[in-house]
């Protein structure tokens, strides 16, 4: 419950986060809320040598809406998120996700741009952007939320690279995200979410695998006439989650169906 | 002249202003000049033989001050961690366990070496560098299979896994048997469960080497048995260990028996000459402190058709861990409450503790009677199943109804009414009409059930010759002094130890009531060693107010007697015609010739004392209580089952209880929520997981080892009735555990009610979704 000694420096704009991170090598980390990282750190199951402390950078925390798309700074924490109304206006399923992200006071420290970076297959920004090809902006380029989350925990950020930015188009039509947790504040243990666009529905579902997953089976199913129920039955087409102590393979499988279509069933 | 009394009254926590506002004082508060950390490095297998300790990495850090290992710490401590008769006398194994493993580790968490340097972190960086090689062992997991003969050994050098073996026979269970009319049987699981008190364990130990004097400060429910394990272990006269525990966050029973670092800690301190501190983290907690329950029975009852309960016939396999619980075998008490509040002919209940690698159980939270309940609620309700009657007709039909009532292992229930908690909770919970709603939703498939658990507990430990013999020595009565000083405040002194109960509060009404101070003017002083009387017996077993506010009873009842004797002088009365109301002894019949009880106090200082009246005003007293006390209670519990995913909502929970005499309902309804929740936690989230291959404990943290929060949790509705005991002056009852044993068998019994339309007949503890979806699954084929 200790963590290992690391070095620690404050960045106050990206310029200065990217020079620092690139100064203090390869076993340096970004660290923003720290909701992730702290707790493995305290296992002593991350040891970086450098923490480069980014919550000064007051430049990545906004939220705006620019040419049909929701633009959100990576510093932006969940709780703003959440309050925020030009997310509720534009991006309401945003909003709402963050509403049910932890508990307060995670919620009052956690950011956009860690849960992205981190990866976690449980983490359920990254399904909302996966769904709806949102854009991970970074110091350097552009990635393709499809592109962004290869593995668990494994993104193509280079280890001197921070992002910066996330955008989404916006979408306020129908929508709903469920997630199936035996807690209030516990991670998902399947998610799942829907969202109306202009060009249909988009469905995603969140930890069925590494990533977060875009249930393209669904939405051809919806977008071809099916029911609710009909097209739920395609969420689980093609997924191969593993089996922990919180559910089997099988019954995140099912969880996915349940979930999808009630999240269908549900949306307003 | 208006009357204040304040037994009964909701008075509120005299402790909570501290403890809210951050001011408690818990082991980590405590700092000593000088103080150093001690980190443990533990075992990563749950199996394994030690081949070598390397210890040069780590010592050769600034900061370092010792690594230490068995070798070192056998010149310190003698003899092995003590085991009690507790409920099973007749022992076939008891492995040897040192505090610290020498050649051969025995589950995961199990100390292999200390570190002690200047700075937490630095001890923590260290222990990481300590090198130890180990030889891996097959582990053995579950209990069954280590029952079975040829099975892996726990202990290498052990005969078998078979801690005790033994059966506790009640009436002729065949003869009971033979007249049944229906049988049913079930397999019942008790998982294991990490007590998780928010404040994890704790030790500092500051050992003086010019007078041999030791002070030890932990977190702990029982202060004075640590003082006597640890003194004997560490060759040191009684007199010369002060054990000091001052708020304690919470302990469940988790902080009753001694543990390794209790005697480490100390040891450090003596080895290096300075004061030495020991933090548990919160993976420690879960990997090393002990566990409860574990168990699984396996039992069969026979009735006959009308519903008449005749024997109960058990199997409780108790998973130990690698070593026995100090008081691990007091859990076998399941089988002596197995009968619950009902009339059998017979009960036959074989208790075996078996050997695993894992670490130890022992008492927690109920300890033995929620798994007693458990069984018998369930059992009950398969008959009443079996027969298609009421659950609650068929409990009716069998409660036990004259008191006192003797069971069937010669258990002498103090006093009950049995029926009057159950029709209580009924009319409560509106039970007709539930049951109303309840074949509505099924038309409609949804999955509604209600579940009742009508319970009786044996707490308030306990008498002496059967505790003493329990313990191996010390009965378990209970010792308070009371001291007034001379300006009339009062010092309480108990042996008791208070981790979350409110005794300062609760103990407080009892002596202003006794002697009439007002509460402001009472000091309630537990867990310091070096105050109060020579012994206390701690806190657990729901036992604190029936034996030990008994005895701080006897002594204010003492100190009252002494000062009316001292009035009488004073006013030249006798004191036959003296009353006492409202802290004042008058003359009868001349209310104007009185004396306070404060300026009686002064004169017992003073210089006119009577004739043969010794100064002071204070009084030891010892309270031995001629039975255990016997609350009892009917809860109520109403799910719904969400046929889909298999998650239970509870809709309803109600809780009419019987504690007898109530000092303070506000503390009262206090204790039933939390016990309420921990059932309900049982019941439906906590889990200790070890992987059953390679030993590996999989819930190690509070991600996956789930404690449900206010959200998850039902308010239950609560009321009761009073049923004073008869065997204690104040006709009070323990109240600590009782939620904890009625709850989880009414939650499981209302989601098995739910799902008997699918023809489930059974649900095992956690009642997770995912086991009642699979459950569901099978039960569709």
């Amino acid at each position: 419950m200790i963590p290992a000694a690391f070095e620690y420096s404050r960045a106050h704009s990206v310029t200065e986060a990217v020079a620092q991170l690139r100064e203090a090598g390869p076993e340096a980390k970004v660290i923003a809320g720290g909701q992730s990282l702290l707790p493995m750190m305290r296992m002593r199951l991350a040891r970086p040598a450098h923490l480069v402390d980014v919550n000064a950078v007051r430049e990545l925390d906004y939220v705006r809406v620019e040419d049909g798309h929701l633009r959100v700074g990576a510093m932006t924490r969940h709780v703003t998120l959440a309050r925020s109304e030009v997310v509720q206006r534009h991006l309401p399923l945003l909003a709402e996700m963050a509403s049910e992200v932890g508990d307060a006071q995670i919620r009052s420290r956690g950011t956009l741009g860690g849960v992205m970076a981190h990866a976690d297959a449980a983490g359920d920004y990254p399904t909302l952007a996966t769904m709806l090809d949102a854009m991970i902006v970074t110091d350097r380029r552009r990635i393709a939320a499809g592109d962004f989350f290869q593995h668990l925990f494994t993104t193509p950020l280079d280890l001197d690279e921070l992002v910066c930015e996330v955008v989404f188009p916006v979408a306020a039509g129908p929508r709903r995200y469920l997630k199936f947790r035996r807690r209030l504040f516990d991670w998902a243990i399947v998610g799942a979410g829907v969202q109306r666009t202009e060009a249909g529905w988009r469905v995603g579902l969140t930890h069925v695998g590494p990533t977060p997953v875009r249930a393209r089976g669904v939405e051809a199913a919806l977008a071809s006439g099916a029911t609710p129920v009909e097209a739920a039955a395609h969420a689980s087409d093609g997924l191969e989650p593993t089996s922990d102590v919180r559910a089997t393979a099988d019954f995140r499988l099912h969880l996915a169906r349940v979930l999808t279509r009630r999240a269908l069933e549900q949306a307003a | 002249m208006a009357v204040s009394q304040l037994i009964g009254a909701r008075v509120q926590r005299r402790e909570d202003p501290r403890l809210i506002t951050g001011r408690g004082h818990f082991i980590e508060d405590h700092v000593l000049p000088g103080l150093a950390h001690m980190a443990v490095v533990r075992s990563p297998h749950p199996h394994a033989r030690i081949v070598g300790i390397d210890k040069a990495a780590a010592q050769s850090l600034p900061g370092v001050l010792a690594v230490l290992t068995a070798q070192d710490f056998k010149a310190q401590i003698s003899g092995g961690m003590p085991v009690t008769p507790a409920f099973a006398p007749e022992k076939k194994y008891v492995p040897e366990r040192f505090p610290i493993a020498e050649s051969e580790v025995c589950f995961q968490g199990e100390p292999v070496a200390v570190v002690v340097a200047t700075s937490r972190a630095l001890a923590a960086d260290a222990a990481d560098l300590v090198q130890v090689e180990y030889e891996p062992l097959p582990a053995v997991v579950d209990p069954e299979a280590a029952m079975v003969a040829g099975s892996f050994k726990a202990h290498s050098d052990g005969p078998d896994n078979i801690g005790w073996d033994m059966t506790f026979a009640g009436g002729d269970i065949d003869a009971a048997f033979a007249k049944a009319e229906i049988r049913v049987s079930e397999r019942i699981l008790q998982q294991r469960l990490a007590p998780t008190a928010i404040e994890p364990r704790g030790v500092m130990a500051d050992y003086s080497p010019y007078d041999e004097r030791l002070t030890l400060w932990l977190s702990s429910q029982n202060p004075h048995f640590i003082r006597l394990f640890v003194s004997g272990a560490m060759g040191l006269p009684e007199s010369h260990v002060r054990v000091v525990s001052p708020d304690v966050g919470g302990g469940f029973g988790s902080k009753i028996s001694p543990y390794p670092e209790d005697y480490l800690v100390p040891a450090a301190s003596r080895i290096l000459s300075r004061p030495v501190r020991w933090i548990e983290t919160r993976t420690e907690s879960v990997m090393t402190t002990i566990h409860g329950r574990g168990q699984v029975f396996t039992a069969e009852a026979a009735a006959l058709r009308d519903g008449t309960l005749l024997g109960l016939r058990l199997t409780q396999v108790l998973d130990l861990g690698a070593y026995h619980g100090t008081f691990g075998a007091f859990q076998a008490c399941a089988c002596l409450m197995s009968g619950g509040v009902y009339r059998w002919e017979a009960i036959s209940a074989r208790t075996v503790g078996v050997l695993t690698n894992k670490v130890p159980t022992d008492p927690y939270r109920g300890a033995g009677r929620p798994e007693g309940t458990h069984l018998c609620e369930r059992m009950v309700d398969r008959v009443a199943q079996e027969l298609g009657m009421d659950p609650a007709d068929l409990r009716r039909k069998n409660f036990a109804q004259e008191f006192p009532y003797v069971n069937n292992f010669g258990l002498t229930y103090d006093s009950g009414n049995y029926d009057g908690t159950l029709d209580r909770a009924l009319e409560l919970v509106d039970y007709p009409g539930w049951r109303q709603r309840q074949a509505k939703a099924r038309e409609e498939g949804r999955l509604i059930g209600v579940g009742l658990s009508t319970w009786v507990e044996i707490c308030g430990f306990g008498p002496s010759q059967p505790t003493a013999a329990a313990t191996g020595g010390i009965g378990l009565v209970e010792a308070a002094e009371i001291r007034f000083l001379p300006s009339g405040s009062v010092a309480a002194y108990v042996g008791t130890h208070a981790h979350g109960q409110g005794h300062d509060t609760t103990f407080s009404q009892i002596v202003a009531d006794t002697l009439g101070v007002p509460l402001a003017a009472i000091e309630v002083h537990h867990g310091d060693t070096a105050e109060g009387p020579a012994f206390g017996y701690g806190t657990y077993g729901s036992r604190s107010l029936a034996v030990g506010g008994m005895a701080l009873h006897q002594a204010a009842t003492v100190v009252r007697e002494k000062a009316r004797q001292l009035a009488a002088h004073l006013l030249e009365a006798s004191p036959d015609d003296l009353d006492f109301a409202q802290g004042t002894f008058s003359v009868r019949g001349n209310p104007a010739a009185h004396k306070t009880v404060q300026e009686v106090a002064l004169a017992a200082y003073g210089g006119s004392l009577p004739e043969g009246m010794e100064h002071g005003l204070e009084a030891v007293s010892y309270f031995d209580p001629p039975n255990f006390v016997w609350p009892f209670g009917a809860h109520i519990c109403v799910v719904e089952v969400d046929r889909d995913t298999g998650a239970v909502a509870i809709q309803k929970y109600v809780a009419v209880d019987d504690c007898g005499n109530v000092i303070n309902p506000m503390i009262v309804e206090g204790q039933l929520h939390g016990g309420i929740a921990q059932g309900i936690s049982q019941a439906l989230y906590e889990e200790v997981v070890y992987d059953q291959e390679s030993g590996q404990l999989v819930t190690g943290t509070m991600v996956d080892y789930l404690i449900p929060t206010m959200n998850e949790l039902p308010v239950p509705t609560l009321d009761r009735t009073v049923t004073p005991s008869p065997t204690n002056a104040l006709g009070v009852k323990g109240i600590g555990e009782a939620g904890t044993i009625a709850s989880s068998a009414a939650v499981i019994n209302a989601i098995c009610d739910a799902l008997s339309p699918l023809g489930i007949h059974h649900v095992d503890m956690p009642a997770t979704p995912e086991r009642i979806w699979r459950m569901i699954q099978e039960a569709a084929r």
